[in-house]
């Protein structure tokens, strides 16, 4: 059976979804909300994403994405450039080939391993931004990012879990 | 049968070599971003430029939600507080006022001794006040994004402040959003004088909100409460804008407070003082 023109153009929107929620994370993460207790996460926020979409749907979100999302933020000045970039396709890179160990486990051992993989990643991103920068940086804000996105995870992934269902019920 | 098995297996095996080989290529090319990111080249400012330019008006119209309602929030703090901010502020008018009088004299003695002086005037500052679209945090950078460009006079090296001091410098200037590189991040090195002891400085971020006094000369006596002020060195800033004061000495190096509240960076000035700065381009270079 062929699909019709409206049927494909559906499916290709309804797929175009975990790139839509990356961006729209890292625009998000960089916008000054004037929150107490809350700081604009740069990097944070996409990194949640793309470990989510990396476990469930990465056919939807691939590398060069990944990439394409990075840079973007790297350019907007949520990192020097290219350590985003780099952040994102190295929490990428490890969720993809830890996939297997992920998938469909309770929602903490997901949480517990984006712990793990995102405390890695926030340690290469000051340890490159130093480098980058010329200096050892304070680590506090780092520390407190890492923290912050940390406990976004349980809401934003929820809020993923949830657009997953709804958006890509079918496929 | 078995030979169709073997085909599929291998066809599997290629795209899984195929996905390696990406993975590889972009990591390599993420590096390649980080060194010519260190090499200052035009065509990553104008990429950076057209990225910001392009998410600016996304931003904006994301922003303006959030303002009202933090807006809707403090309007109805201020009405609750209404009779003792009165209060404050009628005893602060009066104080103003003896200071507006001294003002007046200095102005008028300033003038006169100027005049005797026959100082060249310095050339008369232009500003935009624009509102701060995009924060990139602390994680790693301090930048913010904000709403005006080359279209509303802002130029690179321009000085953005609030009301209560120097917040940093315009790194990148589009056509209607600019980048402003904060006074806290690492890549922050700007000259100050010492207000009290007239001692020129540097004044060094490492993305902490307090940022570091290098290169003191020998011998200062700096105290916590020392105010720190823009210098002319380098021609990058005017004398004399407030930027923070010492509030500690770590291991000999003095830690500055700046005045400047960040939980509140909602509208930047940004101010051209039409000066030779060292960012702007072709300064420097031999004509």
């Amino acid at each position: 059976m062929t699909l019709s023109i409206f049927q494909q153009l559906d499916t290709w929107a309804r797929n175009l979804a975990p790139f839509a929620l990356t961006m729209l994370s890292l625009i998000v993460g960089n916008m000054p909300l004037h929150l107490p207790y809350f700081v604009p996460l740069g990097i944070g926020l996409p990194m949640i994403s793309v470990y989510y979409w990396a476990i469930h749907r990465p056919g939807l979100l691939p590398a060069p994405v990944v990439f394409l999302v990075g840079l973007i933020g790297d350019l907007m000045g949520a990192a020097p450039l290219g350590v985003g970039t780099l952040l994102l396709l190295l929490v990428y890179a490890i969720a993809l080939s830890q996939r297997r160990l992920f998938f469909g486990q309770p929602f903490l051992v997901v949480w517990w391993g984006f712990m793990m993989i995102a405390a890695g990643a926030m340690s290469l991103g000051w340890i490159l931004s130093s480098i980058v920068g010329g200096g050892a940086m304070d680590p506090k804000p780092t520390i407190f990012a890492y923290l912050m996105t940390l406990a976004l995870y349980p809401a934003l992934g929820d809020l993923f879990a949830r657009a997953q269902r709804s958006f890509l019920r079918s496929a | 049968m078995k030979l169709r098995g073997g085909s599929a297996v291998r066809l599997a095996s290629a795209k899984a070599w195929l996905h390696r080989g990406t993975l590889v290529l972009l990591f390599g090319a993420a590096f390649a971003l980080m060194i010519l990111g260190k090499t200052d080249s035009p065509l990553i400012e104008r990429a950076r430029i057209s990225v910001v330019d392009a998410l600016s008006p996304i931003l904006d119209g994301l922003a303006k939600p959030i303002a009202s309602a933090r807006q809707l929030y403090e309007n109805a703090q201020d009405f609750w507080s209404l009779r003792e901010q009165n209060a404050e502020l009628k005893a602060d008018q009066e104080r103003l006022m003896q200071w507006q009088t001294v003002a007046r004299q200095l102005q008028a003695e300033n003038d006169a001794l100027r005049g005797l002086l026959n100082l060249v005037p310095e050339p008369g500052a232009t500003f935009v006040t624009a509102r701060v679209v995009a924060d990139n945090g602390g994680a790693f950078v301090r930048t913010v994004l904000v709403t005006a460009g080359l279209r509303d006079g802002v130029r690179k090296g321009s000085v953005a402040m609030t009301g209560e001091g120097v917040v940093g410098r315009v790194a990148e200037v589009g056509e209607h959003s600019a980048r402003v590189l904060l006074l806290s991040d690492i890549n922050s090195r700007i000259p100050v004088t010492i207000e009290r002891t007239r001692d020129q400085a540097i004044l060094a971020g490492d993305n902490s909100d307090n940022p570091r006094l290098l290169y003191l000369p020998h011998g200062n006596a700096l105290a916590p409460g020392d105010r720190i002020v823009t210098s002319t060195a380098g021609g990058a800033f005017p004398g004399g804008l407030p930027i923070g004061e010492v509030i500690a000495i770590e291991d000999g190096v003095p830690v500055v407070q700046l005045f400047v509240d960040w939980d509140r960076l909602e509208y930047l000035r940004l101010v051209d003082y039409k000066l030779p700065g060292v960012l702007q381009s072709g300064a420097g270079k031999l004509q």
